[in-house]
Parts: structure tokens; sequence; C-alpha cells
């Protein structure tokens, strides 16, 4: 929508571009854009491609940091543009570039497999002895709200790559795992339903591992849902410490309970509505 | 198919450093990454000012290199350097066994971190640093 209120202000963006199939290398170009109260970094950008250059390019999607896809480094810090306003980071000046520590594609497009290979090596999914336990839609397992506790902060990562943006480690070493996927790891760690860890702990516990974070703290500070990946990679340093000296007390991974389970339903707790979708195998 | 190049963003060292609106912990972080690397390189002229020890006694003496002004200046920095260095070690220690760092709970806007559950060890250990190299100053300047 354009406004043409006396509110708009003019904020000068500095936006890092790169083409490959140039022999430019990377530069910069300024671009002068009508800024209004609550308009943000992404809008300012489709202001951009739509009126002043076409040929600029990034990624995004959900418009509304839930996609986690157009993270970029916005005056010097790794953020979403999409939930940055403007006028909260910039006077007159703003400057736009693609996130550190990845390869770049093009302008403000990261290539994150390097992240999400990374993400796969811990294996962020439920493990269990039996995989069929997982795998039937039988039944269900019990995790009291304490338990689920444990792990939903780090649950909420929407992988955008903030943090391996910011972290100083990943700056020197492209060997090391990360925040994000070490958060991960930690996710599951901590799932009662979960009896992966020792699996994980080879991964995690390994040179390239969670070690090679000194808390430096910026992955907890850039992050935009609030996952706190910094406490999280402490709280696995503890479990693999405590692991190495056998000093973790062995617990079993949460029961599978069948049918509609032994506990009583509390007073004033409505009853679950029936099934809206048939199983297979369910009568 | 055409490969088109990738441009690297990998920041180096200067990742470590170029921290222009960072936080206490990060530049906590890099004062220790220094003041290692210093003490570092500290040993390996220890061990080679050692070794002139086989030439004589003269670097010892009343008038050697060892007690001129510039050597006992480069002792105190190293004193300052490892009173740093151990103080922001112990705190990592605490931080690193999840002493420090608060329980998971539920991220609510405005978001609270382990950052800010830790400062006061931060800024206590900070404290406990300053007093070890002032009393350095005083040993070095009185003593």
């Amino acid at each position: 929508m354009q406004r043409t209120d006396e509110s708009m202000r003019t904020v000068t963006f500095h936006v890092s571009r790169y083409q490959p199939e140039g022999k430019r290398g990377a530069y910069v170009e300024a671009y002068d854009v009508p800024v209004h109260e609550g308009m943000t970094v992404l809008e300012g950008l489709h202001y951009i491609k739509d009126n002043l250059d076409s040929t600029l390019v990034w990624r995004y999607s959900c418009r509304m940091g839930v996609c986690g896809s157009c993270g970029m480094l916005v005056n010097g810090r790794p953020r979403l543009a999409c939930t940055t306003q403007i006028l909260h980071v910039a006077g007159g000046h703003l400057a736009v570039g693609p996130l550190p520590n990845f390869e770049i594609i093009r302008d403000l497009v990261p290539d994150l497999t390097s992240m999400f290979e990374k993400h796969v090596s811990i294996q962020p999914h439920i493990l269990r002895k039996n995989e069929e336990e997982v795998n039937s839609t039988e039944g269900e397992f019990y995790q009291s709200p304490e338990q689920l506790e444990q792990y939903l902060q780090f649950a909420y990562c929407i992988k955008c790559g903030c943090c391996m943006a910011a972290c100083p480690t990943m700056a020197t070493d492209a060997r090391y795992l990360g925040p994000m996927p070490l958060t991960a790891a930690q996710r599951y760690n901590a799932d009662t339903r979960d009896d992966g860890r020792q699996e994980r702990n080879l991964q995690t516990g390994s040179p390239a591992g969670v070690f090679r974070c000194h808390y430096g703290g910026e992955c907890s500070r850039v992050c935009p849902k609030g996952v706190d990946p910094a406490k999280a990679l402490q709280l696995l340093k503890r479990r693999l410490v405590l692991d190495a000296l056998h000093l973790f007390r062995k617990k079993e991974p949460c029961r599978k309970l069948e049918g509609s389970g032994s506990g009583e339903v509390l007073p004033n707790i409505a009853a679950a509505p029936a099934h809206t979708v048939q199983c297979s195998g369910q009568s | 198919m055409t490969v088109l190049d990738r441009r690297s963003n990998r920041l180096g060292v200067w990742g470590w450093l170029g921290g222009g609106r960072w936080g206490m912990e990060r530049y906590a972080y890099i004062l220790h990454r220094i003041t290692g690397l210093a003490i570092l390189l500290y040993l390996l002229l220890h061990i080679v000012v050692t070794s002139f020890r086989v030439e004589g006694i003269y670097l010892w003496t009343g008038n050697g290199f060892l007690h001129s002004p510039v050597f006992e200046m480069g002792e105190y920095l190293v004193f300052a350097a490892f009173a740093y260095h151990a103080c922001n070690g112990l705190r990592l220690v605490l931080v690193e066994l999840g002493v420090a760092v608060g329980k998971p709970t539920e991220p609510v806007f405005p978001y609270k971190t382990s950052l800010n559950v830790q400062r006061p060890l931060l800024i206590g250990m900070m404290f406990l640093a300053l007093i070890l190299v002032a009393m350095g100053a005083y040993a070095e300047l009185i003593g």
C-alpha cells in the first residue's frame, strides 16, 4: 500500500549485491526508500524491487516470522527482515547484507545447505530401540507438562540461520556443527520419549561438536524466537560431562500407553471429542 | 548445466573481533581469546628467556634485562591477562556445567535468555579480576 502522508521519511538502503554470472564480485548499491512507521525491512526490499531495481534477489515466504526464510544482516546484526521495523533500527541509513558464515548464491540469498546437513547429522527425530513403537499409530507416549517444558523452548526453532551467522566460532571453523543443530540435539535429548542420546553424543561430543562453543552468547541475543541456543548448548555440555563420568542417572524412555490409559480425568475437564479421522487398524 | 560460483561470506578472525553492537558476554569472549593467546605467547617467550640461562647469569643480575622497567611492565600485563583469564574461565566452567543458565522455559516476548541469568556471575567474576589486577599493580609499584 502506498502512503503519501507527512509521516513518510526517506531511508537510504545500502544493499550488498552479488551476481555469480558477473565479474564484479560483491558490491554495495544504495537505494532511497520512502519509509513509514511500522514498515519492515522486507517491505523496504519489496519497494526497491517494485520501483527501483527489479534485479534484486532475496528469499522470503511467510512475512510473519514463522518460516525463517528472510534471515539477513540488518545494520550488522542477523535478523528476520519481516519482523524488523526499519525505523526501530535505522536513522537515515540502513545496511542490508546476506547472512555471514554461509556461501552466497546471489545478492541476499545464502546457501543454507551446510546448516541443514549438520542438522540431519545429529538425527533430529525421536530415536527408540523399538522403531515399530514409534511408527505405530496405536496408543500414545505419556509425557507430563513438566517433561514437555524441558524441551519445548528449543522446539520453537525456525531454522532461519541467524544464530549460525552471529556465532564467532562459526566465523573461523566451517566444521563446527553450530548453534542450530546442537540446539536440536538438546531438544531431542531432553525429550522423555527419546532414547537416542548416547547415539547423538558421538556427534555432539566430537571435536566439531558442542565443546567448540565458548559462550559468546550471540546466538541467544539474535534468535528471533527466543529459543536461547546458548542455554541449550550449555545443558548439552553438562549432560555430555555427566555421561562421560557415568554420573547421569539412567532413565528409561517414557512408556507408550495403549488405549485410553489408566489416569483419572480431572473434574471440570471436558471429554475429548470423537475421532474425525479413522486410523488404519482402528475399528 | 552451468554451475554458478558461490561467494564465500565466512567472516574469519574478523568474526571474533568484529562486534560493533554486541553484548557483554561477547566482549568477555573476545578478551578471553586475546588473553589466552597472550599467555600462550608468554609461555613460548618464557622458554626462550629461560634457555638463555646457559649463557650465564647476566640477565638475572641487578641491571640485567629481566629487571628493566619494560620487562617488569610486561610481567604485570601477563599477570593481568592471567587474572582475567582465570576469573572468566571459572565463570565459563560453571556456565558450561549448566550451573548458572537457568531452566528451559517457554519463550514469551520480550525474551529473557540464559545471558540474563548468568549476568550477576559475569559481573562478580569481572569484579574479582579487577581486584586481582589492582593488587598486582599495587605489588608492582610498591613492592
